[in-house]
């Protein structure tokens, strides 16, 4: 148990470097820029030097700031995250931990999420800290309704809320195919909003540098807020692997109901290949989000998700379970 | 200098410093807001951070070197700003430059134009949040300033204007290069479309928002782009041409809706206009000296004498005091930054403060500008 979760961190932070850097060549990729190439072959032990130099930096705390509410809030910000990646299946019959209200508890625990945000923003002493952190709480609380409808929706079409029953119900094909419009809005949704919940661009009204110079985490610094970078990562993982178990089949090879010599050939690809391809195919997008698209305001934000994503999601609740009822999709 | 008193103590108030150490201010602009929740309710601009006393320098200076301590006013706009003041010291000698310096001239202001306005635009993306279109205006800012080192030597302050005239001749390559760079910057221009201006969260953020009515930006004193945006006429080439603009076939572009998108719209237009004049020129450089001659020493006549240029951010007035020495007795900057600062926290009265960023963006200033 200890082994496999030493094993599950050691990934976790080796996935996070990895993600560092994508996310710096994407970046470098959209700018028509090289991005790190000095350090290591193409670069890629930049972000180790980065990490060493974070270590050996200054873990300051302000003078006026609450220093129990202000060390405390990067661990809870980087446990949550952490803890959500339990239910999360890698491979067939590679799974850490099939809870069997697995979809409910990732929605529950991500959500805990912001607590760690209001309390770094809180004990900061440091008013454009205060101003993200309030903004933080009213777009994280905002977006996981929508997330919810959205993870709802596949929920009732699988009738489980085990991640592992929910892959298995996408064996003769994924949700997003199967469930014809519905469930391709509710995946268009949940990316919205996922990408809102885990505040990053274009929803970065958190920390939104040109605003609050840095949000809730401006006054950290050194290794507290590589914290926060790690669990930015994870979360970002995170989302991602959720959107490809749920709507994408998780491991599950591409396969399509009746042509078993195609699944065969499918199968021959490993599960591990399927679920990380889709995984990474996801995070591609979130950061093509990021490095195209300019920030919204904090009133755009709340009027897209209560004008537009809640509703839509609602009334695509009503269909999604219409079309259970009737048997509608494949 | 504080603008009156510190009005921002009423109880209950959440005061903020933006700046002077702020990543949407340019530099060391420093607005004290009062906030209620997210919605602005005062800004107070402090300035003084960067005064260096620019006008005071200038009493010692002679008529040759002044010119180039307005290199460090408006930075974006080196180029134009010696270009006011030499056009001060040549309405006091009454010289006139030669038809060749006065085509450089123009040339250059309006590449200098030209890199100003991609770096605002570079800046407004980057303000909003997007960092992509940054480097995309890079690109054709950089390939700008290389032409004009290839000429003056250096890529931002230029200082290649003396009375009569330019300091040197045009390096051989430069008509080439313009050219290029013109084609460059034509087949790149669906980029800049795709990236913000067709963007729906782009337009969002700046439709109705930092509006500021033609009376206002007439009473604040705004010019260039910002007074233009709210439908005033006030393009200084047009209204009182100098270094033959009156030649030149070009629009002022304006728009009378006042608000943020407006204010982007004309500068993009007026980047369209700075490559049609350039387009006009470059073909037509007329031969001749590069410079007028003038004495020495310069020493002017006794009297005031005062010149406006239209520089990228709006209308830059020199004004110098002569007592007949080598030095001016008095100088005077009428910079536009200045003025149209004090237009934003009118413009900014109810609005979020992402909305002040964008409404500094599109403002455009320049920080160094406003001190002096």
């Amino acid at each position: 148990m200890v082994i496999t979760g030493v094993c599950l961190l050691a990934f976790l932070v080796v996935l996070c470097f990895f993600l560092g850097y994508m996310e710096r060549k994407v970046a470098a990729f959209m700018e028509i820029r090289l991005g790190p190439n000095r350090v290591g072959p193409k670069g890629s032990m930049q972000i180790v030097a980065d990490t060493v130099k974070l270590l050996f930096k200054e873990g300051l705390t302000p003078d006026g700031a609450d220093k129990f509410l202000f060390n405390l809030a990067p661990f809870i910000v980087v446990i949550t995250s952490m803890l959500v990646v339990a239910p999360i299946a890698y491979a067939r019959d590679f799974q850490l931990w099939d809870i069997n209200i697995g979809v409910l508890y990732v929605s529950s625990i991500s959500s805990m999420a912001v607590i760690g945000i209001l309390m770094a923003g809180w004990s900061s002493s440091n008013k454009y800290s205060l101003i993200g952190a309030m903004r933080s709480g009213a777009q994280i609380v905002s977006y996981e309704l929508s997330i919810g409808l959205s993870l709802i929706s596949i929920v009732i079409l699988s009738g489980s809320l085990q991640l592992s029953e929910i892959i298995e119900s996408q064996a003769n094909g994924w949700w997003i195919f199967k469930g014809h419009i519905p469930v391709i809005i509710s995946f268009v949704i949940f990316i919205i909003a996922s990408t809102a919940e885990i505040n990053r661009a274009p929803f970065d009204l958190t920390e939104a540098e040109q605003e609050l110079t840095g949000g809730f985490h401006t006054e950290y610094a050194g290794m507290k807020f590589a914290m926060f970078l790690l669990s930015e990562y994870i979360n970002l993982f995170v989302v991602s692997a959720i959107a490809a178990t749920i709507f994408l089949g998780g491991w599950m090879p591409f396969h399509i109901g009746g042509l078993d010599a195609f699944n065969h050939i499918m199968d021959y690809i490993p599960s591990s290949i399927w679920f990380f391809g889709k995984t990474f195919l996801i995070i591609f997008i979130i950061m093509w989000f990021r490095w195209t698209f300019p920030r919204l305001r904090i009133d755009q934000l709340l009027n897209l998700e209560w004008k537009y994503l809640l509703p839509i999601s609602m009334v695509n609740i009503l269909l999604v379970t219409a079309m259970a009822i009737m048997g509608w999709h494949f | 200098m504080l603008l009156g008193q510190d009005h921002i103590t009423e109880e209950g108030e959440f005061v903020i410093n933006m700046g002077p150490q702020h990543p949407a201010t340019h530099g060391v602009l420093h607005l004290k807001i009062g906030l209620d929740g997210e919605t602005i309710k005062k800004i107070e601009p402090h300035l003084g951070y960067i005064h260096r006393s620019i006008e005071k320098m200038c009493e010692q200076l002679s008529y040759r070197q002044f010119i180039f301590t307005t290199s460090r006013m408006d930075y974006l706009s080196a180029h134009i700003n010696n270009q006011a003041c030499v056009l001060a010291v040549e309405k006091a000698l009454q010289v006139e430059a030669t038809p060749r310096a006065k085509a450089i001239r123009v040339l250059m202001a309006e590449l200098t134009r030209l890199a100003s306005h991609q770096l605002w635009w570079a800046c407004m993306g980057l303000d909003l949040g997007a960092v992509t279109p940054f480097f995309y205006a890079f690109r054709e800012r950089e390939a700008i300033n290389t032409i004009i080192e290839e000429t003056c030597g250096t890529r931002l302050t230029q200082n290649y204007m003396v009375p009569g005239g330019v300091m040197m001749d045009i390096h051989p390559n430069f008509q080439k290069r313009v050219k290029e760079v013109l084609k460059q910057i034509k087949e790149k221009a669906h980029e800049y479309d795709e990236l913000l201006t067709g963007n729906v969260i782009f337009q969002q953020r700046l439709k109705g928002v930092g509006y500021l009515s033609k009376e206002d930006a007439v009473s604040y004193g705004c010019s260039g782009p910002t007074a233009r945006a709210s439908g005033v006429s006030c393009d200084v080439r047009k209204l009182f041409p100098y270094d033959g603009y009156e030649q030149l076939k070009f629009d002022e572009i304006l728009n009378t809706e006042g608000d943020s998108w407006a204010r982007y719209l004309v500068r993009l237009g007026e980047m369209k206009q700075s490559i049609s004049i350039i387009e006009q020129l470059i073909d037509n450089i007329p031969e001749g000296d590069f410079q007028a001659k003038t004495k020495n020493v310069i020493k002017l006549p006794k009297g005031d004498f005062y010149q406006r240029v239209e520089t990228a951010r709006g209308e830059l007035g020199v004004y110098i005091v002569s007592d007949g020495g080598a030095t001016p007795y008095r100088c005077k900057f009428r910079s536009p930054n200045f003025s149209n600062l004090s237009a934003i926290p009118k413009m900014a009265e109810g609005a979020k403060i992402g909305d002040l960023v964008a409404i500094m963006a599109t403002v455009d200033l320049v920080i160094p500008d406003i001190d002096r």
